[in-house]
Formats: C-alpha cells, structure tokens, sequence
C-alpha cells in the first residue's frame, strides 16, 4: 500500500514555478528521501503535503487522504519536524510536549507516561523542566521530534532535521529516525541536501531540482544508472579533452565543468590508460587524474550538469537577481 | 471546550504569570498616569455634578488603560509567533483555526482582566473604594468586553503584518488616540464639543463609562447603552479577528 501518493503536483508563488509537476509515491515503512539543493522546492512540496499550502495544481494523498479536501484527518495521519523551530521557548520541554499532546487529544494519562518516554529516547530526560530557551540547536530538534511523535502519526516529515547540526548530533538524529521506523514502523519523508545522509539512510531518494524530480530510485540504482565508475580528469584543456572523446563508444557520459573532464566509464581502472594515450595524441595537457566509484554527488552532476554546491552558489545569484528586478 | 481554546488559553495564562518582570512593566505605564495625573490634578479639581475628587474619577479610566494595553499586546503576540514559528505547530493541529483564535483571545483577555483587578487593589492604597458587589460585577463585565474586543483587534492587525515595524505605528496612532480620547482622563460632560464628538464614536469610550458606573454609580453615558454598544462592537472585532485570522498564511 502506498502511504503517500503524489500526482502531477504544482507550486506557484506568482512567476516562480517552485514545484513544477511532480509525481511519486511512497510506500508504507519506507523511508523516502527528497534529495536537493536549497531552493529546489523541498519544504514547498512538504508544506502541501503536510496541508499548509494549497497547490497550484496536482493532487496528493497522504495516507488515503486528500491533502486539500480531508486536512483533518490528513493533521492526524502526520507528524511534522519543520526545518525552522516550531517551539515555544518560554514553555519548558515538558510543557511543549504537553501542549502538543493536547492540541491532537491525547489523553492526560497517556499524555504522561509518553511525554516522559519520548523525552528519554531523545535523551531530554533529564531536562524536561528546563525552558526551551535554554536549549541548543540540536537539543530543540531532537525535543521537536519527540514532540512529532506523541500523537503516533502514520507519517513522519522531517525537513533538513540535521542543517547546521554538528556530527555528533548527526549521528545520533540518524539513530533515532532508523530506531523509530524499525520499531514503529513509521514511514518517514526525509528532506535534506547532504548527500551521504541521503545515502545513509533512505530506501528510495528522489533527487528534486528546480522543482522538478530528475532521478527517483535507491541509491544504488541511481548510481548505477550513471554508467559505472568516474573518472575525472583535471586539465585546463577541457574543450579540446571532450572534443577528443566525443566519438568514444565506451564513455556512458562526458561532462565539462569547474575546471575538469569527468566521464562515466565501466571498467574504468583499463579505460584510463586508453583516455591518456588519447589525451596525448591529442597534446591535451592532464594535471591530474582521480578514479573513484559513483558516489550520489556524481548522480546529482549527471542529471543536472552542476554539482549540488554550484547548483546552491546559482540559486543564490538567481535569488539575488529577483531581489534586484524588484 | 475544544482541546484548542483551552490548550491556547492555559499557555497564555503559564507565560503571563512565568514572566514576572513583563507584569510589572505592564503594570508601570498606568501606575504612574495614575499617581502623577491623579495626585497632581487631585487639588486642582472635583468633577462636577458628582462632587467626586479627580483621583476617584481617574482610578477606572487607568484600569481601563491597563486592560486596553494588555488585550492589544496579548493579540499582537501572534506576531511572534509566527516569527519564531510557534504558530505552524498550532496551525499544522488537527484544530480549526477560530477554536486557536477564540483560546488565544480568551487568554489574552484573562490576564488582561488581571491585569486591570491588580490595578484595582492598587487603587485601594490610595483613596480607591471598592465597589459594591453589583459594581464589580457590573465593571467586571465591562472588562471583560473590553478585553475580548481589543485583543481580538490585536489578532486582526498581527494577522495582516509581516513583522514587527508595524507595530510602534499602530500604537502611536490608532491604541493612543483610542485611549486618550475615550473620556479615561477627562469628563465628557464638560468636554469641549469637539473632543466630546470624538469621544463618542469611540467604542472605548463605552467601556470606560461602564466601568465608571460600577465603581461611582454614576457615568456620562447610561450604563445599558454603553454595553449595548460595546457588545456590538465587541462581535465585529471577534469576527474580524476571526476572519483575518484564517486568512493568514504562513
Ligand atoms: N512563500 C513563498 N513566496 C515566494 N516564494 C517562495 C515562497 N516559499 C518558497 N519560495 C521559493 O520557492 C522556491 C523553493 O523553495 P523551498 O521549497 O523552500 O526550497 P528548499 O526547501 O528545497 O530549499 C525557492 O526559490 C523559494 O525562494
Ligand atoms: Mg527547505
């Protein structure tokens, strides 16, 4: 059965297209990654699923509910960790957590011994009449997602949970998500631009960019389909390199960008001497050369032609361009 | 009760009563109009046709003040909590929107009404009298319309701003001129016509004169037209508040 279903959605803020016809589903207890840089329209499209945003077009259904026509019953399917804090600051973690208990009528006993139990998987237990205010950034995250979890929803959203959070505390967010889909077998919604979370931790990922989704697999198929290994190929004749290679049979792809060649080749470890021999036939000067397995970064470069920090640092000039035409 | 209106309500009530020094703040501003004001024109006047001193005429226009103040602050709140996202949490709840709006006003409105009761005792420490039972009851009520009305005012405007430099521009020219001219202050009776003019399209003006009814017996305005009048006003500000209220997006 599939937990959320997604049918040519869109988004519109006037001229911005932030969500541009999406479709995907996701099956229940899965853990299903929205993979992309700042700006790709990931929180948009959980802000609709999730039934604060209207759609411009599309529908979505999140367990068997209409987002648009069905919000009550879709607000009580969910659990919700928003990228920015949704805490009160001058409640206690306590009291945060109560008051959520409240708002979705849980009852006061179970309200009590769940509040305390969650507030110990989160490692919290301690400071549980502490002020929010109080808290660090990792603290409150963990505290917000103990919080989504009181009311035992179906689905789990969590946007970038992990932006701007030290290791440790990666780590330890990543625990606790594989923990609470293993043994509540919650189907959790995973948004977040870091790739080797990604890779880490969901069974499908859904690469989004421009608000368009440009790869939906697992991991490995994704980076299976780029075509074998990488090779990348520092030289300050990139032109003339790919020129040079464009007739190769045996290079899945070949990409100019930031300063080098990269090509997708199986069997890459006997494919490089071929690759030199042809850069010096053709008096391509190579600096140096790097062979690695496909990692999701080089999934992303394959789909989009740009790595997902170059992608960010081009979000940000477009960003900047609007301000200005303001 | 919905679980919204009293989970909002209670939240207000624990922040109020948390912050000790936002009490006293709040409470600062009518205590001193009311000790420069009343003991300085103290001497200087009776009101006329009562024969009361000027202190035990001020006493339930700062009372007025207090609770003016507080219901447009309390509504006004909203403001951040939509910045420091509070508000999406209660959004995002399987609650309608008018049971959040109708919590949060009730609990701006309850501590307004503290507010406005801390006020009164104060008042007794210097000349204050309490007022028979019926008069409290009768000033109580007006409280409580006047609460209910401007903070529900308070929730219209924080739902039409983006932030918070609105908010000294709101203050200054629309709560200071509502409070100034709605007869706290001065008498009408004697008022020049102008000001009288004004004083008496002002819905505050209403409360003030119910107030002062309950604690003097006598007011400028007969007490059932100015709760008339005020619950009128009170609807339109609860609906408007309502209705701009759901039409935020965050
Ligand atoms: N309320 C809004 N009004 C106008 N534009 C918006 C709004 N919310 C998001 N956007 C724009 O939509 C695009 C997608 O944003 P977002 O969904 O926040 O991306 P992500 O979460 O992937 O970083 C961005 O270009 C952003 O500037
Ligand atoms: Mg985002």
């Amino acid at each position: 059965m599939d937990t959320i279903e997604v049918e040519k959605l869109s988004k519109k803020f006037g001229e911005l297209v932030a969500v541009n016809d999406i479709s995907f589903t996701v099956k229940e207890g899965e853990i299903f990654g929205l993979l992309g840089p700042n700006g790709a329209g990931k929180t948009t499209t959980l802000s609709i699923l999730t039934t604060l945003l209207p759609p411009s077009s599309g529908k979505s259904f999140v367990n068997n509910f209409d987002v648009e026509t069905d919000k009550d019953n879709v607000r009580k399917s969910i659990g919700m960790v928003f990228q920015d804090p949704t805490l009160d600051d001058e409640l206690t973690a306590y009291e945060n957590m109560d008051f959520h208990g409240r708002l979705y009528g849980v009852s006061k006993e179970i309200r009590k011994s769940k509040v305390i139990s969650l507030l110990k998987l989160v490692e919290l237990g301690d400071r549980k009449d502490s002020l929010v205010k109080t808290f660090s950034g990792g603290m409150k995250r963990r505290l917000e997602i103990a919080r989504g979890l009181l009311h035992e929803p179906k689905v789990l959203f969590l946007d970038e949970p992990t932006l701007g959070l030290d290791p440790q505390t990666r780590n330890k967010i990543w625990e606790y998500i594989k923990k609470l889909n293993q043994e509540k077998k919650i189907t959790i919604i995973y948004t977040t631009h870091y790739m080797d979370e990604a890779d880490k931790l969901c069974n499908r990922i859904a690469i989004i960019d421009h608000g368009k989704i440009i790869a939906l697999d697992t991991s490995q198929s994704l980076k299976n389909k780029i075509g074998g290994d990488v090779i990348i190929i520092k030289t300050t004749d990139q032109k003339k390199l790919s020129h040079s290679l464009k007739d190769c049979k045996w290079c899945e792809s070949v990409r100019v960008h930031d300063g080098s060649v990269t090509i997708n080749v199986h069997n890459a470890s006997k494919r490089v001497v071929e690759i030199v021999n042809l850069a010096e036939k053709n008096k391509v000067k190579i600096d140096d050369i790097i062979i690695h397995e496909p990692s999701l970064e080089d999934v992303f470069l394959y789909f989009t032609g740009k790595t997902i920090r170059e992608q960010e640092a081009s979000g940000i000039d477009n960003l900047r361009k609007r301000m200005m035409r303001r | 009760m919905s679980s919204a209106v009293d989970t909002l309500w209670l939240r207000t009530i624990i922040r109020y009563f948390r912050s000790k020094s936002r009490i006293i703040e709040s409470l600062a501003t009518p205590l001193f109009f009311l000790l420069i004001l009343g003991f300085g024109l103290n001497s200087v006047s009776t009101i006329p046709g009562t024969g009361h001193s000027f202190i035990i005429f001020l006493i339930p226009g700062i009372i007025t003040m207090a609770v003016l103040f507080t219901s447009v602050f309390s509504g006004i709140q909203i403001i951040w909590d939509r910045q420091f996202g509070f508000l999406k949490e209660t959004l995002i709840a399987p609650v309608s929107r008018n049971s959040i709006m109708i919590g949060q006003t009730l609990g701006g409105a309850t501590t307004a009404i503290i507010e406005g009761m801390i006020i009164l005792v104060l008042s007794l420490f210097i000349g204050g009298s309490f007022p028979s039972v019926l008069g409290f009851l009768i000033a109580i009520s007006f409280m409580v319309l006047i609460s209910i009305s401007f903070t529900s005012l308070g929730i219209a405007i924080a739902s039409r701003m983006e932030d918070m430099y609105g908010f000294q521009m709101i203050m200054n020219f629309l709560i200071m001129p509502i409070f100034f001219l709605s007869g706290a202050l001065f008498p009408l009776t004697n008022a020049p016509t102008v000001l009288k003019a004004i004083a008496y399209v002002n819905p505050l003006t209403y409360g003030v004169e119910g107030i002062r009814y309950g604690f003097l017996g006598v007011s400028a305005i007969n007490p059932l037209i100015s709760f008339a009048v005020l619950t009128g006003f009170c609807i339109i500000m609860v609906f408007l508040g309502g209705y701009l209220f759901n039409k935020l997006k965050v």
